[in-house]
């Protein structure tokens, strides 16, 4: 078997620390590549994970986020000229959710930035951006370091999650609001004179925290919290069941919904975040930020396609459907970029850009599906609704203090 | 070989190089009676296996695959006449000091590997591959296209230049100003747009050298990058791979796939003089003084061996044959075959590294490989050479007895003149010696495993393949000589200024490299002239 | 010289830097009636092309030191005649000099010693030079206007293609095809194709390579030559020199600015540009006094522009990628010598001595002499420009005095042994490799002065040491010239424009980019 200490050109995935553990629990050994790490796609059976979001707690190994610490007197200055969302307002303890765009106001990234203190942020990518970070950073007085492999993350999600927290020992975890941050020291019994930071944030659309810790902290936290969740039904799940959660929430995910405006070959396949429907993320009048002007002009013009959610007829999940004007076919309006059979929801939903003027809630479309009627094919035309995101929404997710379960 | 008959011929094509073999391929599937007629005792030009120590085969030309035309390859069938293009794996840069840089295909293997050398390079070198991948899809479409005469306002030229300037305006505005300035940058320049450290910048910068004479501070050599970027194998742009067999395989299945269309070549028949009469090309002399007839002929050999050497001057329009004088076709490369007892140990790859199966190269910043053309300008070979090296036999079983292993080194820079007198056997020594030396530095046992070595430099490469100065592009690819100024301007289409007369080669657009484009364009402007689909 | 206290007063335009386009776009602006003040840090305006005593009783133009490439149309809209602009010296003659060689005449004033040392070379320079004017002349429309934008929907930009067009088609097949050919090409191989003599090709490929970070095998180095004629072609003058030196020169174009009712300040320097709802409001000076217009026009050199003056925050990142990879690393040093008695070169004529020499044996010389500055060093056998301006102008030096004026290359911006401890050996360098060409020079040396491309940024403000403010290559020409996104004399900012030699087209003391803004800014806001 290889071991860590195999070289990248034998073993190019890296490993986070919660992998023994993982690989300990993983019962049909289905691991893919994320962000250079390897991770669970699956553990035991996708809908019992899913449902475990939707119903206990869930343990999600968030390690491979790319996570950068910026820090110095230019900070805010340089993160308000990155992003679009107006950072100034970000108080210390406090998470933000937003997006940047390159010169032509197309969407390069998402993630969540932290501000840890007054000039001390720290940014969670699902990509590497290091270049696009640098380069933003000329002229600017800040130090950017990549410190995905000095911290350790994990999700910790679902509606008895904060219950498992108080379980663990974490006393105070209930205050915490959604998008604020806390440090906490962990009890002694799991690890000695070491602290964990705890943010109310999520994938998942539901109650549920992420944990940032030491490496070496890792896997005694995972062994506390599986103890602590032993009632409360908790159980690891790998990306294909957090998939699921994040379509009901209405989430975008890059290389799925769209591409980094930094990475396309073609001419008209990037998006803007108006386009992606993030345009609550975008300040224009906060003062200049990269891809303002761009972003001035498409709203002036308005945008000429959309992402909107589907609902969609029948219960074949329509991935990667291409989607008509019409159900004979003709025109093609858009096609959908995520798709899933919604267990909580009972409806079968889908992520899709679609052109101006389709994008109306309750306009009617028409996804082409490619039906397996035992290895003999059937193309079929299912009626599909342009519907209101998020599709699952619960109140527990915003409760302060949250309920038990 | 089969011979052609004494009737006149529908085309004779003068040399059974690749360009040749494709645009007697196209020819003869149109229905023409071709004959191709080859100098040397064996076909294929400069894409050759050859058997030049015992059980060892070599390709001692070119040596590696990747631009040649997936389209050519599929209309010529040349897979089912036994042409296999296997991809390599990865590279290697090793420097003097011990360290290296390997190119892994695998995704994360690699950006772990430049992190080695720079965190932010690895995260770069998305951007970069991002910029040349756009370029090559830009070039792409315009390979296999004749190139407009901007001079002209003929209806084919005009409708041309209009599909030129809506492909380039598809771009988008920002797109083509980085394209504008991709076409005019140095490899240098364009290469300090990306990355900070010098060991990836230098294992990028080496296509950018190859064959020319220029340096990689040379404004232009961006483009020669691209020029090596923009093959593929089965779909992975810029992917290299091994001809099975050596690449006489791509010259062999051509030939199979031209004689099953009905063609026949002659080979060890020189050309000594393509006839003209009444100012029509009308079939050529052989050395042995025999004529042979026919409706028009196609040159596969560079421009100024073509009008210079096998045409008389007073066929030809004054300037042009000036302008034939003024081609830049200058000899820069040299290259080693080498038999090898063992695989050598080059102990900067890491044990179990995959890189040793891809191209190798010695070199350890731009300045060394800039340093290395400055040689060549005085006069001289490379005192410390850029070589690309590679060891087929590992991947392809064909090429040695077991266990031993044939290793192509390909040489940047070396003159076609000396500045201290002519080519003899002792000056070919002692280039060989400098290469050998150079490799040994990153090899010990590399020097005893030697069996025999074949030296090639310029000089070499004119003799015994016929390009002129040992050029393997048949002229530099700098702008002047690119696009419709390739050849000459005003004779970018394949049309030589004496009717029935045509050049195929790879002094024509879009250059050189096994591309088989210029012979596949050239056959495509004869059948339309002769009314004939292409 | 100062116009009005500006105090707090709000201007239509404020041009930061009186160099000579800042003046030439200033004096525009006033022409059209807009209120302009220049804001000149240094006590003098001119930027680079002034007239200053380097040693007691000696002047010199401090960078340039002749005048050619200004058009005629410039000087005389501009009426510089009236202003002060008087020529010392017109139609100056250029000899290529070399050490154990005589003299050789390059231009076209006296063919017959070319023909003696090559009839070939005689009967073919004639014919280059037509052709080469010819093909200049077919781009000077495109000199003297905005660049046009790539793949937009305006009609003015797709006419003005058109007409770039048309005018290369209107040379001709032949001319065109060769100005296709050449216009990427290296001078190297241009000059072997025509001329056989080493001489006259290091001479006349000097003129391709100066200023530039290129040697004459570089491909794309025909086109600075061509450049430099397109220019020449409209130039109000031949090669000339002005009374005074350059400085006169920028005296006169401030007296056309003042004239036309601009204001200059000099001794202000600008700290920053004030932006105000993403548009140029203004500038802050060092002393912390604001200054309030509705547009600013910078004459700093792009990086000064947008990354010192203005700074990132208010530009996209990929702009300030852009502006951060533009090449401005001079590699051209000025050197001036106070003499005791006029230079003996040998076999030079008295009227030669009066023109401009260069240095420049043949063409493997200055590329071997280029080889260096790849390298960061500076070149053991160096090429130049000299004049020694005091023979047209005696009020240069004190009685009996000279002055030698010689633009020196390549010295490269960088320096791998630091300039603070190279910069001797270079000056001795440089005066042995004039030493031997007029044997006595260094014995009459009383004083001397180097500008070396760091002494250049120091003193002139110009980031890098650039004459060009940006090299002049084929990658930042035309109409991605200075960096796409500000190629129009426009930037991203609203209200900002740059007039200066970053600009298209470019660096020499030509007035073009500073008449070209004022056009475009005047076009714009009608």
């Amino acid at each position: 078997m290889l071991t860590e200490s195999e070289p990248h050109y034998r073993q190019p995935l890296l490993k986070t620390p919660f992998h023994e553990r993982a690989r300990a629990l993983s019962q049909v050994d289905s691991f893919i590549p994320w962000a250079g790490y390897t991770t669970v796609d699956v553990f035991s059976f996708v809908e019992q994970e899913y449902f475990a979001i939707r119903n206990a707690s869930t343990l999600y190994d968030l390690t491979p986020m790319v996570k950068y610490r910026i820090d110095g007197r230019d900070a805010l200055r340089y993160l308000n000229r990155l992003m679009t969302r107006d950072i100034g307002k970000l108080k210390v303890g406090r998470v933000a959710y937003s997006v940047w765009c390159n010169d032509a106001g197309h969407l390069i990234d998402d993630g969540t930035v932290f501000r840890l203190g007054d000039t001390e942020y720290r940014l969670c990518t699902g990509e590497r951006q290091l270049d696009w970070l640098l380069d933003s950073a000329l002229g600017f007085d800040l130090q950017i370091d990549e410190v995905t492999e000095e911290t350790a993350a994990l999700a910790v999600q679902g509606p008895t999650s904060c219950a498992v927290l108080k379980n663990m020992g974490l006393g105070g975890i209930e205050r915490l609001k959604p998008f604020e941050l806390a440090h906490f020291a962990l009890p002694a019994a799991i690890a000695s004179d070491a602290q964990i930071m705890v943010s109310r944030t999520g994938f998942t659309g539901d109650l549920g925290y992420e944990l940032w810790m030491r490496p070496e902290d890792a896997e005694a936290v995972w062994d506390a919290l599986m103890e602590a969740g032993r009632y409360c039904a908790i159980r690891p799940i790998g990306s294909r069941a957090l998939n699921m959660a994040r379509i009901e929430a209405g989430f975008v995910l890059p290389n799925v919904d769209f591409v980094s405006g930094e990475r396309t070959l073609r001419a008209g396949t990037e998006r803007s975040p108006i386009e992606l429907g993030l345009g609550w993320l975008v300040d224009l009048n906060k003062g200049h930020f990269t891809g303002r002007r761009a972003l001035l002009e498409e709203q002036r013009r308005g945008p000429r396609r959309q992402l909107v959610g589907l609902d969609i007829e029948g219960n074949k999940p329509a991935h990667n459907a291409l989607l008509y004007a019409d159900k004979a076919g003709r025109r093609q309006i858009g096609s959908v970029s995520s798709a899933t059979w919604s267990p909580t929801c009972k409806r079968n939903i889908a992520l899709a850009m679609v052109d101006v003027p389709y994008i109306e809630t309750g306009s009617t479309l028409w996804a082409e599906i490619y039906l397996n009627r035992e290895l003999v094919w059937e193309r079929r035309m299912a009626r599909t609704h342009v519907v209101e995101r998020p599709f699952f929404a619960p109140e527990r997710r915003r409760l302060s203090p949250p309920a038990d379960y | 070989m089969v011979s052609g008959g004494s009737g006149r011929h529908d085309a004779i094509i003068v040399g059974a190089g690749h360009n040749g073999l494709v645009a007697a391929c196209y020819l003869a599937r149109a229905g023409l009676d071709v004959l191709v007629l080859e100098r040397n005792p064996y076909i294929g030009g400069a894409a050759v296996s050859r058997r030049l120590y015992d059980g060892f085969t070599y390709s001692n030309c070119s040596y590696v695959c990747s631009l040649l035309r997936t389209e050519i390859i599929r209309e010529l069938n040349l897979p089912g006449y036994g042409l296999q293009i296997i991809p390599y794996e990865g590279g290697c840069t090793m420097m003097r000091d011990g360290g290296h840089l390997a190119l892994y295909h695998n995704h994360d293997a690699l950006r772990r590997e430049i992190a080695r050398h720079s965190r932010r390079d690895a995260e770069s070198y998305e951007r970069y591959l991002r910029d040349m991948l756009r370029q090559c899809r830009f070039i792409k479409p315009l390979l296999l296209r004749e190139p407009p005469d901007p001079t002209s306002f003929k209806p084919r030229d005009i409708r041309e230049l209009l599909y030129l300037g809506k492909h380039f305006h598809r771009l988008g505005e920002q797109r083509m100003y980085d394209t504008v300035r991709f076409w005019t940058m140095s490899c240098a320049d364009f290469l300090d747009e990306y990355f900070e450290s010098e060991i990836v910048k230098a294992h990028l910068a080496g296509s950018s050298i190859i064959g020319t004479a220029l340096g990689p501070r040379s404004p232009g050599t961006a483009y020669v990058l691209l020029h090596h970027y923009m093959g593929n194998i089965d779909g992975a742009v810029g992917a290299w791979g091994f001809a099975r067999g050596g690449m006489g395989a791509v010259t062999q299945a051509l030939a199979a796939s031209f004689q099953a269309s009905g063609g026949s070549i002659r080979s060890g028949a020189p050309v000594e003089r393509i006839l003209v009469r009444n100012g029509r090309a009308c079939g050529v002399v052989l050395e042995s003084g025999e004529e042979l007839l026919a409706r028009i002929v196609v040159s596969n050999l560079d421009v100024r061996r073509t009008f210079l050497d096998i045409m008389n001057a007073n066929d030809l329009p004054e300037e042009f044959v000036s302008q034939v004088r003024n081609f830049k076709i200058r000899g820069s490369s040299g290259k080693l075959n080498i038999a090898l007892d063992g695989l050598p140990h080059f102990p900067a790859i890491p044990h179990g590294s995959p890189s040793i199966r891809g191209d190798l190269h010695v070199t350890d910043s731009i300045e060394m490989l800039e340093r290395a053309y400055d040689d060549w300008k005085e006069g001289r070979w490379s005192r410390a050479p850029y070589i690309d090296m590679l060891m087929p036999s590992q991947i392809d079983p064909t090429l040695t007895p077991a266990g031993k292993h044939y290793m192509s080194v390909f040489v940047q820079y070396c003159p076609y003149k000396l500045a201290d007198g002519e080519w003899d056997a002792a000056r070919r020594q002692a280039f060989g010696r400098t290469v050998i030396d150079t490799i040994a530095e990153h090899s010990p046992d590399f020097k005893d495993l030697i069996l025999h070595a074949e030296i090639r430099t310029p000089w070499d490469l004119e003799n015994e393949v016929g390009l002129t100065e040992g050029n393997i592009f048949q002229g530099e690819l700098t702008f002047d000589q690119l696009l419709f100024n390739r050849p000459i301007p005003g004779y970018a289409q394949y049309r030589a200024p004496v009717r029935g007369m045509y050049m195929c080669g790879s002094s024509t657009h879009p250059g050189g490299g096994v591309m088989g484009a210029p012979g596949a364009n050239a056959a495509g402007a004869i059948l339309r002239d002769l009314g004939r689909a292409h | 010289m100062s116009g009005a206290s500006a105090g707090n007063a709000s201007y239509d335009c404020l041009v930061i830097g009186g160099g000579h386009n800042g003046l030439v776009c200033a004096a525009y602006l006033a022409r059209g009636g807009r209120s302009v003040l220049v804001l000149e840090a240094a006590s003098q305006v001119g930027g680079a092309a002034i007239t200053r005593e380097f040693a007691p009783g000696f002047k010199v133009s401090a960078c340039a030191h002749l005048l050619h490439l200004m058009p005629g149309s410039l000087i005389k809209d501009l009426g510089l005649d009236a202003r002060g602009l008087q020529l010392a010296a017109a139609h100056m003659r250029t000899t290529a000099i070399a050490p154990d060689c005589p003299p050789l005449p390059i231009d076209a004033h006296d063919p017959t010693l070319l023909a003696a040392r090559s009839a070939a070379d005689a009967a073919a320079l004639p014919a280059y030079r037509a052709r080469l004017r010819r093909l200049a002349e077919a781009l000077y429309p495109v000199l003297d206007t905005a660049t046009p934008r790539l793949g937009t929907e305006s009609w003015q930009d797709r006419a003005s293609w058109l007409r770039i067009g048309w005018r290369i088609r209107r040379l001709g097949r032949r001319d065109m095809r060769e100005l296709l050919r050449i216009g990427g090409m290296c001078v190297q191989d241009l000059l072997d194709e025509h001329f056989e003599t080493p001489l006259l090709k290091g001479a006349l490929g000097f003129d391709a390579v100066l200023g530039t970070s290129a040697g004459p095998r570089s491909p794309g180095s025909v086109f600075p030559l061509l450049y430099r004629m397109a220019a020449e072609v409209q130039g109000g003058s031949a090669l000339a020199q002005p009374v005074g030196g350059l400085g006169a020169l920028s005296d006169s174009l401030a007296r056309a600015a003042l004239a036309a009712g601009a204001a200059i300040r000099t001794s202000a320097t600008v700290e920053r540009i004030m932006v105000r709802d993403d548009r140029a409001a203004g500038v802050i000076l060092k002393s912390g006094e604001q200054i309030t217009a509705t547009n600013v026009i910078s004459n700093a050199d792009p990086k000064t522009t947008f990354l010192q003056l203005l700074g990132g925050e208010y530009l996209d990142t990929g702009f300030v990628r852009r502006i951060a990879h533009l090449r401005a690393r001079g590699v051209t040093a000025k050197l001036h010598l106070a003499l005791n008695r006029l230079p003996q070169f040998t076999g030079l004529s008295d009227s030669a001595l009066a023109g401009r020499l260069l240095l420049a044996p043949s063409l493997d010389y200055v590329e071997r002499a280029f080889n260096h500055a790849k390298y960061r060093e500076f070149s053991a056998a160096p090429i130049a420009e000299i004049t020694v301006p005091t023979v047209n102008d005696a009020s240069l030096a004190p009685a009996g005095r000279h002055v030698l004026s010689a633009v020196v290359q390549y010295a490269p911006y960088e320096l791998a042994g630091g300039w603070q401890n190279e910069r001797q050996r270079f000056v001795d360098l440089v005066i042995d490799a004039l030493e031997r060409c007029a044997p006595g020079l260094r014995a009459s040396v009383e004083a001397v002065e180097l500008l070396s491309p760091p002494d250049i940024e120091r003193e002139f403000r110009i980031s890098g040491g650039h004459w060009h403010h940006a090299e002049l290559a084929l990658d930042q020409f035309f109409i991605v010239r200075p960096v796409p996104g500000a190629a129009q004399y426009r930037t991203p900012i609203g209200g900002l424009y740059l007039c200066g030699a970053g600009c298209h087209p470019g660096g020499g003391v030509m007035g073009i980019a500073g008449r070209n803004a004022a056009r475009a800014l005047m076009r714009e806001a009608a």
